[in-house]
Formats: C-alpha cells, structure tokens, sequence
C-alpha cells in the first residue's frame, strides 16, 4: 500500500474540499444496474477520507480539524495532563497519516481513529511504567481488586453533587484499565459492544471492569467524604 | 431491559449491578432491590458516580499551533523516506 504523499493543491482543489459539490460527485457514479441497493450516499467526510488515503495533504488537515477536539480530549482525559495528551495527540495523528490507507471501511473512521488513539495512549502509559502486558492481562480482574464493601458509611448519593475536581482526581487515580473502560463508557458514552470492540475484550469482561471502576471511585469518594473533600 | 422477579442474594443482584446503573430501569419492584438497604445504598451510589461522570473532563481544543507541530513531523518523515 502506497504511503500518503503530500500533494500540491491549487485554490480550486481546496475550495472543493471544503465545500464537496453534491451534484458532480452523483455524477461520478456508474448508473446501479436494476434490482441492486442504491450505492452509499458518499458524504463529505467519506469524500474527504478518500482523498487523504489518496495522498492529499490538504484532506489530512481536514480530517485532523474534524476530529482534533475529541481525539485530544480522550488523551486528556486518560492522562490528565495537557502537554501529554498534545503530544499523544500529535502521535495518534502521525499513526493515521502511516496508516490511513489500511483503513477498509469495516467500521466507521470515528471509531477506528479512535481505538488508533487508544492503542498510542496505552503504549505510552505501558513505556510510564505498567507492566508489558496485554490489555486483556491488564483487565483481568485480580483477588485484590474486588468490590469494596465498606458498608455502613455514609451515603454518597446523599451528599448533594460530587465534587468534579475530586471524582476527576479519582478517575486519574484508577488502574489503567479501569480507567480506560470508565472513561469510554460513563464519561464518552460507548457501549459495551463498542468498547469490546475497540479494545478486543469481551463485552462481559467490558461490564466487570467497569462496575469493578465504579466501585474503585466509590471507595475513593468516601475517603475524600471523610476527610471533607466532597461537598 | 427484564428484571429476574426471583429472590437473590446480594452478591447474585450485585453481579447485575453494572447492567441496572445508567440505565433507567426502575427497580422498585425488583425483589431483591425492594428489600436491601445494603443493595440500595450501593445502587444510589453508582447511579450518582455514573451520573457525575457524565459533566466531567468536557471537550478540550488543543493549542492551535499542535497542527503546525503535526504537519513539520509528516513532512520530516515523508521526506526523509522520499530522501532514503
């Protein structure tokens, strides 16, 4: 597969980038022989991602606007620190501009960019210091992490809001792998079946780690209770 | 989602727990839920970190010169493949 080149754009080329005429892509298509689905609708990002799969650098920088904010906002969120989740961003856009022309279609580019950006982040959190294994090693649950049980004390849902400072603190204190399916699920709003396939688990082992997370910030949140941090 | 109208043990309801949490299904008339506090308690709890945890860490824009930084990083590599 040929790698992506850097083109030369005339103003033309890019003003039809940004604003794809409708009409002349229809008119591209070979009629559809009778009694087949309709082709696709291509849209603009689909036109957009063939270009920049094609070499077009301008089409690279569109798709990087389009999808800066919420790769950069995941490594943020999975590293809690700006300079970090810049340079991790940084890396997640070079590996799609290495890979871009692997990507078939089997899922949507959102999805494969992201789990792209999930596997720099976790290659970078394994070079800070977690143990080389596998995700799936790093998810396994193990005797000592299981389901706090400090029953008896006081009721987190009966304190008024959480602090956000202080779950925030407790979510960059989890286990990478907690972190990563907690994060996903309850703060980006994947689904289980969406994680699982992101990150090549099952969607048991998905619902596990993240109740196993949930129970890790509740104990985490009571300490804080205790001391005072949690309006 | 269906609720298993028969008696369980907390550590049988618990095992559903991530299944009932951010989901809103009312378990109110959940057998098991309706009778223990302890299952409650621990129920309210995750509800409200699930709750909470969708306002936190809001969608960030990274410095506008990290497209800069990107594009020099493309470009060294690209060359320096072309130049090899």
């Amino acid at each position: 597969m040929p790698r992506p080149r850097f083109q030369k754009q005339t103003s033309e080329a890019s003003a039809s980038e940004t604003a794809p005429d409708k009409e002349n892509t229809l008119e591209l298509r070979d009629p559809a022989p009778e009694g087949t689905p309709p082709p696709p609708e291509i849209t603009p990002e689909a036109e957009i991602l063939a270009r920049a799969q094609a070499g077009d650098h301008q089409a690279f920088a569109h798709l990087y606007s389009l999808h800066k904010r919420r790769i950069y906002s995941l490594c943020l969120r999975m590293v809690g620190n700006v300079a970090e989740a810049e340079d991790l961003t940084q890396e997640a856009f070079l590996q799609l501009h290495r890979k871009i022309g692997t990507f078939r279609g089997d899922s949507a580019f959102s999805t494969w960019l992201h789990r792209l950006s999930i596997n720099v982040v976790l290659m970078h959190l394994r070079k800070k210091g977690l143990p080389q294994m596998s995700l799936d090693e790093a998810m396994e649950p193990s005797c000592d992490e299981g389901p706090g049980r400090s029953f008896g004390a006081p009721d987190l849902s009966l304190t008024g809001s959480i602090d956000r400072l202080v779950l925030e603190r407790a979510v960059a204190a989890l286990p990478a792998g907690y972190r990563l399916i907690f994060v996903l699920h309850d703060v980006e709003g994947f689904e289980h079946n969406e994680i699982a396939a992101m990150l090549d688990c099952s969607v048991g082992n998905s619902k596990s780690q993240l109740h196993k997370a949930r129970l890790k910030l509740r104990d985490a949140l009571r300490l804080s209770l205790r001391k005072g941090d949690v309006k | 989602m269906t609720i298993d109208p028969k008696p369980m043990s907390c550590e049988e309801f618990q095992e559903q727990l991530s299944d009932f949490v951010g989901s809103g299904v009312d378990l109110e008339n959940h057998p098991h839920f309706r009778d223990c506090e302890i299952c409650k308690q621990l129920y309210r709890e995750l509800e409200t970190i699930a709750e909470a945890a969708r306002r936190l860490f809001p969608d960030r824009q990274p410095e506008d010169n990290l497209w800069d930084r990107i594009e020099s990083a493309i470009k060294r590599e690209d060359g320096f493949i072309e130049w090899e």
